[in-house]
């Protein structure tokens, strides 16, 4: 047997290291946004089947979860993985100020997030302690909100690096890591606002 | 075909920068996978030895009706501890172990893909492990069963720091596998050898890769429900509580961890027995495709097969004959695998007698024995006598040991010498093989029969007039029998240690690529990164520096490997590897002090722990000076 | 715990020596998929054994070449995949028609008995009866009887190897099962699942009694405990009141209805003492109301201080309650 010389290694010279969906880096992201993934939905399955086995399950009174304040975080988090996603496009031109800018307006709605966040917990009249349906509200949101909170904490710190000019067009994995973990993160907001705000006005009477 | 040459001066670069002084600094800053593998292997087995002490100690209580050698409490806790400790902190670090030491060098590759990452796993499965046994230090051990059922485990029965050790190392301990799965993934999917397409990875590789992708996709509702349990034990949320939550929520989340986990701890091992029995009968595998599917099908099933764990629940008969159905069909991907090995062992041109050969084929027993109590208690009625017995004990110590530990003998009677650089000595180790495999069928053998006697699991005592005193008897001198033949083994590696034959680089005429270096090999593993061009390389005659490539296969100028695409392994980048660095520990002992912090409720020291996770983590992200930023 | 001796034979719980219907069914179910093993480990044995004691020709190791495609389909496929189905899918036919053979008859709702887990005792009533007993199940033979399972803690699993497999008691949620003994006589039953540090003694008996028998025993145990007649059960009683034995026991046709024990209005005629941990003795009875503790550790009950006299009183008294 012979191994074809040709086709096993090519003759130009290879790149250092690579960017973009084919690097060690952006896959190890990949798995790690998987196992979190695989973590909010075990959330939201246990969501499911204590909403099927208790009959107490659901805000007090039988009230409807409100949706107005939710509905503004929803569009914060929508604005926020645009700008990321439009500030990356940017560095993948070599556009400095774009990402600087981009990362900046997604910072800043994802802040705003957070503390829409806090204001609706102190607009809730139960604590955690109340009851499952409570326990699991705060441990999911709060969880979620936790992911979003690292996810700004290295977006603070690529913010700082990119106005350090660490990054190039060649080589900026760590905008795209943390852009992609941002995605992420606003994407777990989405089924959560289907699912705990939303889909109780369908199938509570 | 040109055949590349190390040109001169290339192992003196390779050494000054792959291979560091021998100070405590670089020790505790390794990021060698060579040197985790060893760390991961020797911890594995000391909780092994841990674990089995904890066994002896519950087969001298049970050798006696109405024995009071130890308190319930104590027994208790023993169990607990030991099946924690084995499941967690042995069978699967173990095969982690043979898997850090063994994948970059199956591939061709000079390290994982993620080396700091790695040694920050095996910290954290060091310190997670020294976190748990905390508790056995102050006598407040885990004492609910591995399983830990709610509500025994909340905050109403069992209210002291028991369970809170149980929950937040294992917490802990995911974090570890998590990321030691993930990097086995990368390292698999992108370091490969030029040549080793899909197609031509070893069956271990397979098996390593399924195990890593049910870690990423099954650790998580374990996560879940340990974060569930631990909000209801300190801050009186209600998931588990029978009054505004339910039991059997925790019960769905463990098994739907629990089972995959148990696929997780022998997947690797029966790719190992795959890579080793073609050694053993001078011919390839029979039916390399077949097993890789059977082997990621066993990873994908054991996603579907959970409530066989639940069937005493109470729980819809129509649903429960659904998972009845599906653990049984689990059981047709093992039957290809062991059809695979006995055709292997039927169509050998011949059979080499040696030691783990000798495991291989006492696995082979053990595995059809075990899987056929699993398929008993699959069986929805049959497992309503058997659930929660003996029957059930017997069940996974003949698929834990036979399938996890059999093989992991066998791979340290094979691999060893690649690690040392010197055979263990063939004698002992036949005598440690019969003495295991005797002392395995007395100790565990007899368990079928007296759970079917009504011998319930996880009771400190029994009384006299059942009828089960002289089946424990036999119990408790087989699992001392089986002791012994740990013990040989002991003896055996630091015999040989000094005094075994010498194993030069492929003592076994092996195929695959580790055996074409030194034993051991050096710190860089490869001088040049082979080419390969079938799933046999050594054995097929081709010359492994052939395939062009150039300079571009010797990368001595810095800290580097090769990258090469996902699916054919075409090369495509260069890869630089990270340098020694304390960031790793740091973090974990970062960790370590976050956790002890919560485990012990302490703001102060959960906050430490908390800021200083967070430098470690930048710290280590950050680019360090003269390195190209990421 | 000193050696516990126990006089009541019950004999082996054997699940292989089935009494009633439902675990036969089990039985018949396993032996038949022990025997389906035993075929499959003879197969797997001959094709492991056999070319391993054919010996070696020579002594040349250099490897061969792998083996034919159709060779290689043939062992994976059709001894791996094909066999391994056929069989398994006779086994699931065989385990549905089981199941389907134990289920619980409609008759059973006849005669239903509510079982309680605590840890580590059994509460056992008879609804519509007026009848609570603890640790002892009697049963008519040769009919079913629904038992209503439900737990006051933590999760038991209730289990009479003889005449049925197990059903978990959970709390907060009621599950059914239901047994049947074919024959008289007395069965050992068992917690099943791990609920903390007396699990080990969390047995009962099941009585099974010709049907006559069964009713007078019914009729007995309804009734209150008699008044305590001679001198010593007088004082005895009162020491059951003051010592506060009464806080958590009941003795119906008393003012005692604690509800945190056992109900002791027939103690005297119970077969077993805390969850089957021993013989209702005299000495035990005593041994057991001074030092719970010691008997069952981890129990419960609370030792109560008293001195001997009203030890011995009191267990005169508890031993009037037939
Ligand atoms: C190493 C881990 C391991 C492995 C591989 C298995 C393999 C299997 N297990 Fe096991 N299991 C455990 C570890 C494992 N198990 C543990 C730890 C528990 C207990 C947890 C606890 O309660 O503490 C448990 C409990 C457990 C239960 C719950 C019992 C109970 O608590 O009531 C069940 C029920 O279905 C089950 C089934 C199976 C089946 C069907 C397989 C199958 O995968 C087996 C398949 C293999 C074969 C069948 C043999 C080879 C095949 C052939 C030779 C082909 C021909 C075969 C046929 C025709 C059948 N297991
Ligand atoms: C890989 C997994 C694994 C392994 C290897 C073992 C090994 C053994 N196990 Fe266990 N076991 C479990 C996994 C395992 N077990 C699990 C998951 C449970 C369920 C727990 C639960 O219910 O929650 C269990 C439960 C369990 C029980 C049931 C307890 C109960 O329900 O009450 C028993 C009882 O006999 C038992 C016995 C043994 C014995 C005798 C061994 C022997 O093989 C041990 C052999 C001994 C050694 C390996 C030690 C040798 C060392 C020395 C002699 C000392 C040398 C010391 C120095 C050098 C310092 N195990
Ligand atoms: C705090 C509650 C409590 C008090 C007070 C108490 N007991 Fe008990 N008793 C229990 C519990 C709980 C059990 C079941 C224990 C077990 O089996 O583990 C029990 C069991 C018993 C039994 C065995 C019943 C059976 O069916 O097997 C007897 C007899 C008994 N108690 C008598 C007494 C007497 C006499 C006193 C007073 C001196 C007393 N108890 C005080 C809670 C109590
Ligand atoms: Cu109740 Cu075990
Ligand atoms: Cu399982």
């Amino acid at each position: 047997m012979s191994i074809d010389a040709a086709a096993v290694f090519p003759h130009e010279p290879l790149p250092d290291r690579l960017k973009g969906a084919r690097a060690t880096g952006w896959w190890g992201m990949v798995w790690l946004i998987c196992t979190e993934a695989m973590l909010f939905a075990s959330y939201f399955a246990s969501w499911i089947f204590l909403s099927e086995t208790i009959r107490a399950f659901g805000e007090e009174g039988g009230r409807y979860p409100p949706l107005g304040l939710p509905s503004l975080m929803t569009v914060l988090l929508a604005s926020s993985s645009i700008a990321a996603w439009w500030g990356e496009k940017g560095i993948e031109k070599g556009d400095q100020g774009r990402l600087r800018i981009g990362l900046a307006i997604a910072w800043l709605a994802g802040a705003a997030f957070l503390v829409c966040q806090v204001i609706e917990y102190g607009h809730k009249s139960l604590g955690p302690d109340s009851g499952a349906y409570h326990s699991l509200f705060y441990t999911i949101t709060t969880t979620h909100g936790v992911h979003l909170a690292v996810g700004l904490l290295m977006g603070a710190v690529v913010q700082v690096r990119a106005w350090l000019g660490h990054f190039t067009r060649e080589r900026h994995l760590a905008v795209q890591n943390t852009v992609l973990y941002l995605h992420f993160v606003d994407g777990v907001w989405m089924v959560i606002f289907l699912l705990v705000y939303v889909s109780p006005h369908f199938w509570r009477r | 075909m040109s055949t590349i040459e190390a040109g001169p001066g290339v192992e003196e670069r390779l050494r000054t920068n792959w291979e560091p002084p021998e100070t405590l600094y670089f020790q505790l800053a390794s990021v060698d996978h060579k040197k985790i593998g060893k760390r991961y292997l020797i911890t594995a087995f000391l909780f092994l030895l841990v674990g089995g002490v904890e066994a002896l100690l519950m087969r001298m209580q049970l050798s006696r009706p109405e024995n009071t050698l130890l308190t319930p409490e104590q027994y208790d806790q023993l169990f607990t501890m030991h099946g924690v400790t084995m499941i967690f902190w042995y069978a699967a670090p173990i095969l982690s172990g043979f898997g850090n030491y063994l994948v970059p060098l199956f591939i061709g590759s000079r390290d994982m893909a993620f080396p700091r990452l790695n040694a920050f796993s095996y910290w954290t499965f060091l310190l997670s492990g020294i976190v748990l046994y905390t508790g056995a230090l102050i006598g407040m051990a885990p004492d609910g069963g591995w399983f830990a059922y709610t509500p025994l485990t909340g905050p109403a029965f069992s209210p002291g720091l028991n369970l809170d050790f149980y929950a937040i190392s294992l917490l802990f301990l995911t974090i570890s596998t998590t990321a030691g799965a993930i990097n086995f993934i990368v390292t698999i999917f992108k370091m490969r050898c030029p040549g080793m397409s899909m197609s031509r990875m070893p069956l271990a590789l397979w098996s390593t890769l399924t195990m890593s992708f049910a870690v990423v996709f099954g650790m998580p509702p374990l996560t879940a429900a340990l974060v569930f349990l631990e909000l209801e034990r300190r801050w009186n949320f209600h998931f588990f509580d029978p009054l505004s939550g339910s039991p059997l929520l925790w019960q769905h989340l463990f098994w739907i961890f629990g089972h995959p986990w148990v696929y997780i701890v022998i997947l690797p091992a029966t790719g190992l027995v795959s890579m080793m029995l073609p050694t053993f009968c001078r011919r390839p595998i029979v039916g390399h495709t077949y097993i890789v599917l059977a082997t990621i099908a066993t990873g994908m099933a054991g996603f579907g097969v959970w409530v066989h764990h639940m069937f005493a629940t109470g729980i819809p008969v129509l649903s429960t004959t659904f998972f009845s159905a599906a653990s049984l069909t689990v059981s047709i991907p093992s039957g290809i695998q062991i059809f695979g090995w006995l055709a292997t062992i039927w169509h050998a041109k011949r059979h080499v007698w040696r030691t783990p050969f000798y495991f291989i084929v006492g696995f082979i027993v053990l595995f059809v024995i075990g899987g056929f109590s699993g398929v008993m208690t699959a069986a929805i009625p049959a497992d309503w006598q058997e659930t929660d017995t003996y029957f059930v004990v017997a069940h996974i110590h003949y698929v834990l040991i036979g399938i996890n530990l059999f093989p992991v003998m066998a791979a340290f009677y094979y691999w060893l010498p690649k690690m040392t650089g010197r055979m263990l000595d063939e004698r002992l180790g036949r005598w440690n093989f019969w003495v295991m495999f005797t002392g395995m069928n007395i100790a565990f053998f007899p368990m079928h029969v007296v759970g079917m006697l009504g011998m319930t699991r996880r009771i400190y005592t029994y009384p006299a007039h059942l009828g089960w005193t002289w089946l424990n008897q036999v119990e408790t001198v087989g699992g001392f029998i089986f002791a012994a033949g740990v013990l040989i083994f002991v003896a055996n590696y630091f015999i040989s240690r000094k005094n075994g034959v010498r194993a030069g680089p492929n003592p076994w005429q092996a195929s695959s690529l580790e055996w074409s270096v030194s034993s051991p090999p050096p710190a860089w593993n490869f001088s040049v990164i082979p080419a390969v061009a079938s799933r046999e390389p050594l054995w097929d005659g081709t010359d492994l520096l052939a395939g062009g490539g150039g300079d571009g296969r010797v990368l001595s100028h810095e800290k580097k490997t090769l990258g090469t695409t996902v699916l054919d392994a075409v090369p495509d980048s260069v890869l630089h590897m990270p340098e020694d660095t304390l960031y790793p520990l740091g973090l974990s002992v970062a960790l370590t002090v976050l956790f002890y912090g919560l485990v012990f409720k302490s703001v102060p020291v959960f906050a430490v722990g908390l800021l200083a996770t967070f430098a470690a983590i930048v710290g280590w992200l950050w680019p360090k000076p003269g390195e190209l930023p990421e | 715990m000193m050696a516990l001796l126990q006089a009541v034979t019950v004999p082996q719980p054997s699940a292989l020596d089935p009494h009633g219907p439902a675990a036969a069914r089990e039985a018949t179910l396993w032996w038949v998929m022990l025997a389906i093993a035993t075929v499959i480990f003879i197969l797997v044995l001959y094709l492991l054994l056999r070319p391993l004691f054919r010996r070696p020709v020579d002594g040349d190791t250099t490897p061969g070449e792998a083996m034919p495609p159709d060779v290689q389909r043939r062992w994976l496929v059709w001894g791996g995949a094909v066999m391994p189905a056929a069989v398994l899918f006779v086994l699931f036919l065989f385990t549905l028609t089981t199941l389907a053979a134990v289920r619980m008859p409609a008759r059973a709702g006849d005669l239903t008995i509510e079982v309680i887990g605590h840890r580590w005792w059994w509460e056992v009533r008879y609804p519509g009866r007026g009848v609570v007993t603890a640790d002892e199940l009697h049963i008519p033979v040769g009919r079913p009887v629904r038992i209503r399972l439900s737990s006051d803690d933590v999760i038991h699993s209730f289990w009479v190897p003889q005449l049925a497999g197990k059903t978990d008691l959970i709390p907060g949620q009621g599950n059914d099962t239901w047994i049947q003994a074919s024959q008289a006589g007395t069965y050992y039953g068992k917690c099943g699942e791990y609920c903390g540090r007396q699990h080990a003694h969390m047995a009962f008996v099941v009585v099974a009694q010709a049907p006559g028998e069964f009713d007078q025993w019914l009729a007995r145990e309804a009734l209150g405990a008699q008044a305590a007649g001679d001198s010593g059960a007088v004082v005895g009683q009162k020491v059951f009141r003051d010592r506060g034995c009464a806080f958590c026991h009941a003795v119906r046709g008393t003012p005692y209805h604690g509800d945190v024990g056992p109900d002791l209005t027939h103690i005297a005629s119970r077969r077993l003492l805390a969850g089957g941990s021993f013989d209702n003795t005299r000495g035990m009875l005593a041994g057991w109301i001074a030092n719970p503790d010691v008997m069952k550790p981890g129990t419960l009950m609370p030792a109560v201080e008293m001195p001997a006299d009203e030890l011995q009183a009191l267990v005169d008294y508890l031993q009037t309650l037939k």
